[in-house]
């Protein structure tokens, strides 16, 4: 949905100039790397088939080479922490020792010649493990005499390792003051990124200059660089860290893998280049879950359906470690701070927690807690406004934020959106009055249709001042701060002698089409054509610091410090040219590649600029430097996207089957760089949130063993289960952003799955049944139909 | 995800295939469109010492009348069975029951036989030959050809009557005339995926009358499942649907399904009642 192109490059549909290569194959990937390198090592993962148990041997028979914790004695235990008087801190070992916390943690690492024969070797290692009762539920975590995952000091609850609490002053009076409580619990299953391209890295070592070089598919280069090197006491520069072409990320690729330790460790060790392709098993086992949450969240509203005030008890099953950066406060701290979303909620009382068990660890998933804070809201909606016999729409509208900038109970400022204004476009768009007769229709007929509405803000592109937010302020004294505090971003533009520019970035695109976008930016600053700038990214080498791309901050961050280095280097183009041409700097336009002095028809094109600088710098005027090289950084404190989500949906009461008829997104990313990127990641982020609501669940036995191990039973949609995707765009400009664009990566992941729920709920309606718990399986509804019972949370999440 | 390793055999014809498997069949397997099988090997689930690769043995595809029944050979991939010409009720159930096979990439390769033999309880071929008692040619280097009824074929999990120096060479199903109604419906989470509950139907009405009644079950038990609850509650009645539903619910209060991630037993059981209707084509709400 786009009117005309716009005159300059930013805002039009460009085709993504990453893809030519791509589609024809030409795509560089870990594999391709290991498979081109004749002569490295691969390398395979010995692990643990037992959830919870004491390590007492891992050993191989000769001629096999095994390294297990022993070997890695000097290297330093992963530490991800959150300065907080309630978060608790553990040690992840490189290599399992002592103790082993989840099925598929990392015990040892075999060495051999090929693929098939590291599996091979791995059959042949023996890992010798005293079972131990296993934690596998937050209930059981949380029940009296449970084992402890960690065998540390909790300063609150056993196994809680974050437990984070907001009490507004006038909550309790609020809440007295309603005329109607409604109270309910949502929840989610555990669910996986599922990248198409699962972990992969290649390290190798330069005997010459006792570098390592790191291969490896993941979101954020440089972190993964720092952490690597404190693992191993190398300096920074020891270690280069580059991100090919990478096969999907989602989050599950802005964490630090103990096997990308490990692997850069052995192949010091061996000095030798080894490479390690995760199996999707292996991936399913080992590398991050998300969204195993449950939320008791009671709305306390009037009899017309204000939200007077919103309680919330959160726990969040985080899994057995904490993942670097972000650590496992990332969903519980989310879900905290954000769960209000679009609405205007004065008074607010949440606890929102983290609870440790024996299963993989979590790390964030486009969206984080989102999608379940909005399933939260959203069906604390539906739910009231049938109740109260309220509107649906209307319910929402009374209480979504119309003032900015608005302040969230946890503190939040949430900058211009159009929440409102998304709704009635969403709504409009659906017709509801027409959805109402074919609903009846339909139902007359025997079949069930269903229409599901959810609104959402979504806080993206934020720096520094956010990520400080999350921990207490310190004083930095003689300690090293434990913080990580992520935020800005600097890029580096040079045009070289040619004319011709270089896009240096922090940020670390894997599909994003930044390379796109950027140079869109970039070249409408300087009057040339997109083809004219090259962006590099992903390599440590080569790119300024950055903490890559995650959190819908790249467009944000990269592109406003991109923008800023772009208008300075146009200012120095301005004034070499204000110099051979006359007049002032502010007097020249550049255009067409030309710097021209206004109202004249030539100039001089920026090409000679150029090559003067760096040729002839005895040309330069003013003595400046003889280069044309300049430098952005930029770190927001955020700038909040907003959205209305419809669903429609066809409920086969018979076997439970729910089919996605209609999608409609009515979406405010503010501007919009490259339309058909942005709806790109709309239709992708609501694919992830069908998935969200209808198929994807990670399912553990009662021992805590992971039983969705294959493709055949953890379930992404395919094109044939996918709707159409009709999408809006409403386009509120902030002042937080200076690229005018707000962050779109998550957005269509964050409302799906709530508007879905709400769409199967009302095709349910006349069974008198609802969901509350996602994903709503065919089994689920068809057993909510048959017993007129809700779709629930099982006893221990396990059960199917 | 690499297989342990294997020796692989191509064969050029029959007798070097029998004479391949022969020599150690215990640890042999056929390879024909491989689209269970290397899975299998890729996940380390089968381990064969050597792998016999049928596809250039000649004389092993396609569809031909004999008499009154129609022989498909054992090499004949998915994606013929979905194309086939073959007119009548029986070419109806085929063409319908091939386009449930997995996606088209898998209904290129995989072959007709090769299902059969691999013996899924939720595999359309396995379902179509249970239904029809179709009968089964086999052939060893050292006892030559015999032939398996579909009622002994089928024996439990990824398990047949076949001996492991055998190989399916055909399969013969009836010819049924323009009087029956065939049909199958099927249940799976996604477009492709194997069923979770599968029903075919294959009933013979005359002057209203049903005069042949055969429905067959995958996914409710080791094998495919002939339901002789629905099969007596349909024969000799009058065509209705309320005869057909009757035979659903008979079906489903007869079967013993088993349960996991995707379903409880009660699950499958609505499945049965929701999906023997559908296979013959009455479009059965609540």
């Amino acid at each position: 949905m786009t009117g005309a192109e716009p005159p300059t490059w930013t805002g039009r549909a460009l085709p993504r100039l990453e893809d030519p290569a791509i589609v024809r194959g030409w795509g560089r990937y870990v594999g391709d790397i290991a498979a081109r390198d004749q002569s490295c090592l691969h390398a395979r993962f010995v692990r643990s088939a037992v959830a919870a148990g004491r390590l007492i041997s891992v050993t191989a028979p000769p001629g096999v080479t095994l390294f297990t914790a022993a070997d890695l004695a000097e290297v330093k235990p992963i530490r991800a922490v959150l300065n907080r008087p309630d978060f608790v801190a553990v040690d992840t070992p490189i290599l399992a020792t002592g103790m082993v916390r989840f099925v598929g943690e990392p015990v040892g690492l075999v060495i051999a010649a090929s693929e098939a024969e590291a599996e091979d070797a791995l059959e042949l290692v023996d890992v010798e493990i005293e079972p131990l009762p296993a934690v596998v539920s937050a209930e059981q975590a949380l029940a009296p005499g449970a084992p402890l995952v960690h065998a540390v000091d909790y300063p609150g609850d056993p196994n809680t390792v974050v437990d984070g609490r907001i009490h507004t002053e006038g909550f309790d009076a609020a809440f007295a003051r309603a005329d109607r409580i409604v109270e309910i619990q949502v929840s989610s299953a555990r669910q996986s990124a599922m990248p198409l391209e699962a972990r992969a890295a290649h390290a190798a070592y330069d005997r010459a200059s006792g570098r390592s070089t790191l291969h490896v598919t993941t979101q954020m280069p440089h972190l993964i660089r720092t952490g690597i090197a404190h693992s191993l006491g190398l300096r920074e520069d020891d270690l280069r860290v580059v991100a090919p072409d990478v096969g999907g990320g989602f989050g599950a690729k802005m964490a630090l893998a103990r096997e990308d330790v490990a692997l850069v460790w052995a192949s010091r060790r061996l000095r030798r280049a080894i490479a390690w392709l995760e199996t999707r098993e292996e991936n399913f086992l080992a590398a991050w879950h998300s969204r195993e949450q449950v939320y008791d969240i009671t709305g306390a509203f009037t009899a017309d359906g204000e939200l007077l005030a919103l309680r919330g008890d959160l726990v969040c099953d985080v899994g057995a470690y904490s993942c670097y950066p972000v650590t496992w406060g990332v969903e519980p701290l989310m879900a905290m701070a954000e769960l209000p979303g679009a609405y205007r909620v004065r008074e607010y009382s949440v606890r929102s927690r983290a609870i440790v068990t024996n299963k993989c660890p979590i790390a964030p998933y486009r969206g984080v807690s989102r999608p379940v804070q909005v399933l939260a809201m959203e069906r604390l909606f539906d739910v009231a406004a049938a109740e109260l016999g309220l509107d649906r729409v209307a319910i929402r509208a009374r209480n979504l934020i119309t003032q900015f900038p608005h302040r969230s109970p946890s503190g939040l400022v949430l900058d211009e959106a159009s929440h409102l204004e998304t709704l009635r476009a969403a709504t409009e768009r659906a017709d509801l009055a027409d959805f109402r007769d074919r609903q009846e229709r339909a139902r007359a007929q025997g079949r069930y249709l269903g229409l599901g509405i959810a609104c959402f803000a979504e806080r993206t592109g934020y720096g520094t001042p956010a990520f400080a937010a999350r921990s207490r302020p310190i004083q930095l004294g003689r300690e090293p701060a434990p913080l990580i505090t992520p935020g800005y971003e600097r890029a580096v533009l040079t045009m070289d002698p040619s004319g011709a520019l270089t896009l240096r970035i922090g940020a670390s695109p894997h599909g994003q089409g930044l390379r796109t976008t950027l140079a869109q930016l970039v070249c409408d600053e300087l009057g040339l054509e997109p083809g004219a700038v090259r962006v590099i990214a992903s390599d440590t080498d080569a790119t300024p610091y950055g903490w890559g791309s995650f959190a819908s901050r790249a467009m944000v961050i990269a592109g406003g410090a991109s923008l800023l280095a772009a208008r300075e280097l146009a200012a120095r183009l301005r004034v070499l040219a204000a110099a051979r041409l006359g007049g002032l700097p502010d007097d020249i336009e550049l255009a067409g590649g030309q710097a021209v002095r206004a109202g004249e028809e030539t100039g001089v094109s920026l090409a000679t600029l150029a090559r003067d600088t760096y040729l002839n710098a005895h040309l330069i005027p003013d003595k400046g430097e003889p280069a044309l090289e300049a430098v952005g950084r930029y770190d927001p404190s955020g700038t909040f996207a907003n959205a209305c989500h419809v669903a429609e949906v066809e409920v086969d009461p018979l076997t439970g089957q729910v089919s996605v008829t209609r999608f409609l997104v009515a979406e405010d990313a503010g501007r919009l760089i490259n339309p058909a990127i942005v709806d790109g990641q709309i239709h992708g982020g609501v694919a992830q949130g069908v998935a969200n609501a209808l198929y994807e669940e990670l399912i553990y036995d009662e021992r805590g063993v992971l039983v969705t191990t294959s493709l055949m039973d953890y379930l992404p949609p395919t094109i044939a289960e996918m709707p159409g995707i009709d999408i809006v765009h409403l386009d509120t400009r902030s002042a937080e952003s200076i690229t005018g664009a707000k962050g779109v990566g998550e957005g269509g992941t964050i409302g799906a799955p709530a508007a879905i729920a709400n769409a199967v709920s009302d095709a349910l309606a006349p069974f008198g049944v609802g969901v509350f718990h996602l994903p709503a399986t065919p089994h689920r509804v068809r057993t909510a139909v048959r017993t007129g019972a809700d779709i629930r949370r099982t006893e221990k999440g396990t059960a199917s | 995800m690499k297989p342990s390793p294997f020796e692989y055999v191509r064969p050029r014809d029959l007798a070097e295939a029998l004479a391949a498997i022969a020599q150690d069949p215990d640890d042999s397997k056929i390879l024909a469109g491989g689209q269970s099988l290397i899975p299998m090997m890729n996940f380390r689930l089968a381990r064969p010492a050597r792998l016999v690769d049928v596809n250039r043995v000649p004389g092993l595809a396609g569809l031909a009348a004999d008499g009154d029944r129609v022989r498909v050979g054992t090499l004949t991939r998915h994606h013929a069975m979905e194309r086939t010409p073959l007119p009548g009720p029986l070419g109806d159930l085929l063409r319908r029951a091939a386009a449930h096979v997995g996606h088209l990439p898998i209904r290129t390769r995989g072959t007709f036989g090769g299902s059969i033999a691999h013996c899924d309880a939720a595999s359309e071929w396995c379902l179509v030959a249970r239904l029809l008692d179709a009968e089964m040619t086999v052939r060893s280097q050292a006892r030559g050809t015999r032939v398996i009824p579909a009622a002994d074929f089928f024996q439990a999990v990824f398990t047949t009557a076949m001996a492991p120096d055998e190989i399916l060479t055909s399969i013969a199903l009836p010819a049924l005339d323009e009087h029956y109604r065939t049909g199958i419906a099927e249940f799976a989470r996604r477009a492709g995926d194997f069923a979770i509950v599968a029903a075919t139907a294959a009933v013979r009405v005359e002057d209203g009358l049903v005069t042949e009644a055969r429905i067959c079950l995958g996914g409710v038990a080791e094998v495919p499942l002939r339901s002789a609850a629905a099969e007596r509650v349909l024969l000799g009645a009058r065509w209705s649907p309320e005869l057909v539903t009757a035979a659903a619910e008979a079906a489903a209060a007869d079967c013993d399904p088993p349960g996991d991630a995707h379903g409880d037993p009660a699950y499958r059981r609505d499945l049965v009642r929701a999906l023997i209707p559908r296979a013959l084509g009455l479009d059965v709400r609540r």
